[in-house]
């Protein structure tokens, strides 16, 4: 099959690639882009380790097609810290143990920076109902909740 | 200090440092096992068979390998035909022989240019069925009539007359039950079941493999062990185990899982065929069809008790499927169902039988929860009848320092009552309940794992450490070998770095399971430091023109002993390391062993739930988890076993269950169907740690990863118990289940 040229923004850089119309943006970014931190989990948008934005907007990257990407600004956890300063979110999880594994790390952390950038003030319970679709195995969710609460904090104290 | 004794104040033990591999694990840096890609790779992909027991007649790939960009295709012809034993299973569950044995069965494979490509090619593979009679269910295949899975398959163990179906069989105990039953003011006897579940690691089994024409080969793989996976797959290939070198990725989860092969063969077989290294990523379909759910059980227990709530004896037969092979964890089940308790009289019997269902692997204290299900359910019981705190029972029949345990050895130091006075004391167990509300405890046994153990320590220039260790950090196990080293050498604890490293570089290591990582490696790691010390001391000594045996070392320093070695400035690690070249070369220490010393685990939880009686849902409102860790090396990382085991028994306890089609088809193959916890499923998980120490490791480490998901299966049964009034003997506990029995209560 023809393979589609597609330009797009990846974390504020002109990328661009050839993909096959059935491959996901996913695989693209990971496969032709080598940005391997959008994890797939599950392939059917239930696990959230492929979190990214497209336009803000955040997305499961294995249920969006590569040539959607065509004109889009595309945000990855590659692009979340600024140069060697980690974002917040990314400190606070180191600082907690958030993270045993490691594997859902990364969507987790664009679903999370998405919430707060929305929602600077979330309850506990919000926080939990955001992340339900982004499945850990490993820590039971309590680190994790407590490292996100700790950070939504500490940002509202600092603007 | 000297090196042999037992150390109980500490610097850096117990502190809570980021860990060092955090910065690559929140950056998207960090490799999995699917992260990685070399030059003129292919990419593989499975077929897989339709149903769950059927003939496999014959295997067309002439379409598919005339297709542009396929390179090679696989079956059983291309691993090797001499094997026995495991060794067998294993290659009869990675490519299917004369029959596939369950839905998801590996038949053949294809390696082609692109994964698009491939999977079209694995398409045109045309496999001739001739479909057999089957079941996935453990009582059903021990029935006269059940489809035979393996002829010859039952081992000597197995009683004359059982089904072929039935592999293997355990019977153990001591005292006299019979007597202990005469004993009881109370004796229940009920049946128990619990279903398979999996693992539900996020990461799917991912390798890349390269296989060269002279038979060496190089493999890439998230894995729990490394040289199990050298072993396996150099015996399925039929090649020398030095000739592979393996490197573990990072690991997206395994739980026991990944301490075994599925797909890492078959890619180093494509290779050798293509001649070209071949990547083969699982879909997770995949993992739940093909890859170790555990076993399902089916149990009876029969308890008697004391009006004062004294355990008089205890037997229970114990029925667990582990799919079309033996291997059901019948040993652990029956070993650690009782193992909490102090009985006199006790019985086992367990039964492993074969289905047409994937082959169990294992899974967190593989065995011992469903048999906690059964016995401490049981247990539950006998309380609520005889009206007795089901804390205060537990507490007078603990096992202690020096009980014969339910399965026979004497019990060293081992911290149950601590767990149990502990849980008793937490406000949690006294806090008020409100309507459809109800409070269940439980507790639970694993007995750890040593295991073989090779570690080195590599002093650097500038008095740094390195250590070379070969257990894959699945959760935080580079901190703790840090800390463990940066204590032992008196070292900040950013000076040391912790490498896992390739099967190349160090002797066999068992995999990071049995909760053997922190007490075996890191057993190892201070062996290891101490040895590097004692050359550290000699250099030192050497260098003042005294005996080796008048220098110690405190705080990164070699020091003079004392007044009558001489008068000396301390010379730091930094100093000696900056003249080792000039001194007697590099400076390392080493240690290898299987250790053994290793401590059994007891945990208690404690578990509000609310039950809505319109829909049958539980909630569970509060958790907290006591158990003891021995020593606490880095407690956050410890906290997150215990939280991390307490959600997987409650996913196990609720939701999650494999469910098969009257077609012997897993019905539920994606997340979204086979339900693991969520975010908004689980309250925050409270944590106690006790410490008992182990008296077999230096700093008192009892492994801690695995006992925690034994308790929250009965826990919650309990719980679901004390809320609605209706006992429910198998799991899950699923929406309707509740709502049935509470009509059939109201019905009643």
């Amino acid at each position: 099959m023809t393979k589609i040229h597609i330009t797009t923004t990846v974390n504020g850089d002109d990328a661009e690639f050839l993909c096959d119309p059935r491959e996901t943006l996913l695989d693209c970014l990971r496969d032709e882009l080598r940005l391997t931190g959008a994890k797939e989990g599950c392939g059917t948008g239930d696990c959230g380790a492929c979190s990214v934005t497209l336009d803000g907007r955040l997305v499961c990257s294995c249920l969006v097609l590569g040539v959607e990407a065509q004109g889009k600004e595309i945000t990855t956890i590659e692009g979340m810290a600024d140069g060697d300063t980690l974002h917040p979110l990314q400190q606070k999880f180191i600082e907690h143990a958030a993270l045993q594994c490691g594997i859902c790390t990364p969507g987790i952390l664009v679903a999370t920076k998405a919430l707060l950038e929305k929602n600077p003030d979330p309850t506990e319970t919000e926080v939990r109902y955001w992340l339900a679709g982004n499945l850990c195995r490993c820590t039971g969710y309590d680190k994790i909740i407590r490292a996100v609460m700790d950070t939504a904090a500490d940002l509202r104290e600092a603007s | 200090m000297a090196l042999d004794s037992k150390t109980t104040e500490f610097k850096y033990i117990g502190t809570r440092p980021n860990r060092p591999d955090g910065l690559d694990k929140v950056t998207g840096k960090a490799l999995y096992g699917a992260d990685t890609f070399a030059p003129g790779m292919l990419h593989g992909v499975i077929v897989r068979s339709p149903h769950a027991h059927a003939k496999i007649l014959k295997i067309d790939a002439s379409k598919a390998m005339a297709m542009k960009g396929v390179k090679a295709i696989v079956t059983r012809a291309d691993f090797a035909s001499d094997l026995e034993g495991d060794d067998w299973d294993l290659l009869e569950n990675v490519m299917a022989g004369d029959k596939a044995l369950y839905d998801g069965h590996a038949v053949a494979a294809v390696a082609a240019t692109s994964q698009l490509l491939a999977r079209d090619a694995a398409k045109l593979i045309d496999v001739t069925y001739e479909v057999l009679p089957h079941v996935t269910n453990v009582d059903e295949a021990m029935k006269p009539d059940a489809p035979v899975i393996r002829e010859g398959a039952a081992n000597y163990s197995v009683p004359e007359g059982m089904h072929p179906n039935v592999v293997r069989h355990t019977e153990f105990g001591h005292g006299d039950v019979e007597a202990g039953f005469a004993q009881a003011d109370l004796v229940l006897e009920k049946s128990y079941t619990t279903e398979a579940v999996h693992q539900g690691y996020i990461e799917p089994h991912a390798c890349l493999a390269q296989m060269g024409a002279d038979g060496r080969g190089e493999l890439w793989c998230c894995t729990q062990g490394h040289w199990f996976v050298r072993r396996m797959c150099a015996s399925l290939l039929g090649i020398e185990t030095a000739n592979l070198r393996v490197t573990a990725s990072e690991i997206g989860g395994g739980f026991g899982g990944k301490t075994t092969v599925f797909i890492d063969p078959v890619a180093l077989a494509l290779s050798r065929k293509a001649n070209r290294p071949v990547k083969i990523v699982m879909s997770r379909s995949d993992v739940l069809r093909a890859t170790g759910p555990t076993a399902s059980a089916s149990m009876d227990i029969k308890m008697g008790m004391t009006k004062d709530g004294r355990i008089t004896a205890a037997s229970g037969v114990f029925r667990l499927q582990g799919g079309a092979f033996p291997q059901a964890p019948i040993e652990t089940t029956t070993m650690c169902a009782f193992a909490c308790y102090d009985v006199a009289n006790v019985h086992h019997v367990g039964f492993d039988v074969m289905s047409n269902r994937p082959k169990q692997a294992a899974y967190r204290a593989p065995g011992a929860p469903m048999g906690a299900f059964a016995a401490e359910s049981m247990i539950d019981e006998l309380c609520r009848e005889l009206n007795l705190d089901p804390l205060d029972v537990r507490l007078k029949n603990a096992a202690k320092e020096g009980t014969k345990a339910s399965y026979g050895p004497t019990y060293p130091r081992i911290g149950l009552v601590e767990t149990l006075e502990a849980a008793k004391a937490h406000p949690h167990y006294q806090a008020p309940l409100k309507d459809n509300q109800g409070r269940g405890v439980a507790s639970g046994y694993w007995m750890n794992w040593g295991g073989e153990t090779s570690v080195s320590l590599a002093i650097s220039e500038d008095g740094t450490a390195q250590v070379s260790v070969g257990t894959p950090d699945i959760g935080g196990s580079r901190a703790s070998m840090a800390l463990m080293a940066a204590e032992t050498l008196g070292i900040p604890y950013e000076n040391v770095r912790v490498n896992v490293v390739d099967t190349g570089a160090l002797g066999v290591n068992e995999p990071t399971h049995g909760s053997r990582a922190t007490y075996a490696t890191g057993l190892a790691t201070i062996q290891a430091a101490r040895e590097a010390i004692t050359k550290l001391c000699k250099r030192a000594a050497d260098k003042w023109g005294i005996d080796a045996d008048a220098v110690v070392w405190e705080d990164g320093c070699a020091k003079p002993s004392g007044p009558n070695a001489g008068e000396f400035p301390p010379l730091s690690i930094g100093e000696i390391a900056a003249e080792m070249g000039s001194t007697g070369g590099p400076i390392s220490g080493h240690f290898e062993a299987t250790p053994n010393g290793h401590g059994g685990s007891f945990g208690t939880h404690i578990v509000d739930v609310e039950v809505d009686k319109e829909t049958g849902h539980t909630s569970v409102v509060r958790y907290t988890v006591v158990q003891d860790a021995g020593k606490a090396i880095h407690p956050a990382y410890v906290e997150g076993q215990f939280q991390g085991g307490a959600a997987q028994g409650i996913g196990w306890a609720l939701n999650e269950e494999y469910i098969y089609g009257s077609d012997g088809r897993l019905q539920n193959t994606v997340f979204l169907d086979y339900r693991i916890p969520v975010a908004s499923d689980l309250p925050m998980i409270d944590t106690v740690i006790v410490e008992v120490p182990n008296p077999g490791h230096p700093y008192g480490v009892r492994g801690v990863g695995e006992t925690g998901i034994t308790p929250p299966l009965p826990a919650l049964a309990n719980a679901v118990a004390a809320a609605t009034g209706v006992r429910l003997r198998g799991l899950p506990l699923s929406p309707p289940k509740i709502l049935a029995a509470l009509q059939s209560k109201s019905d009643g």
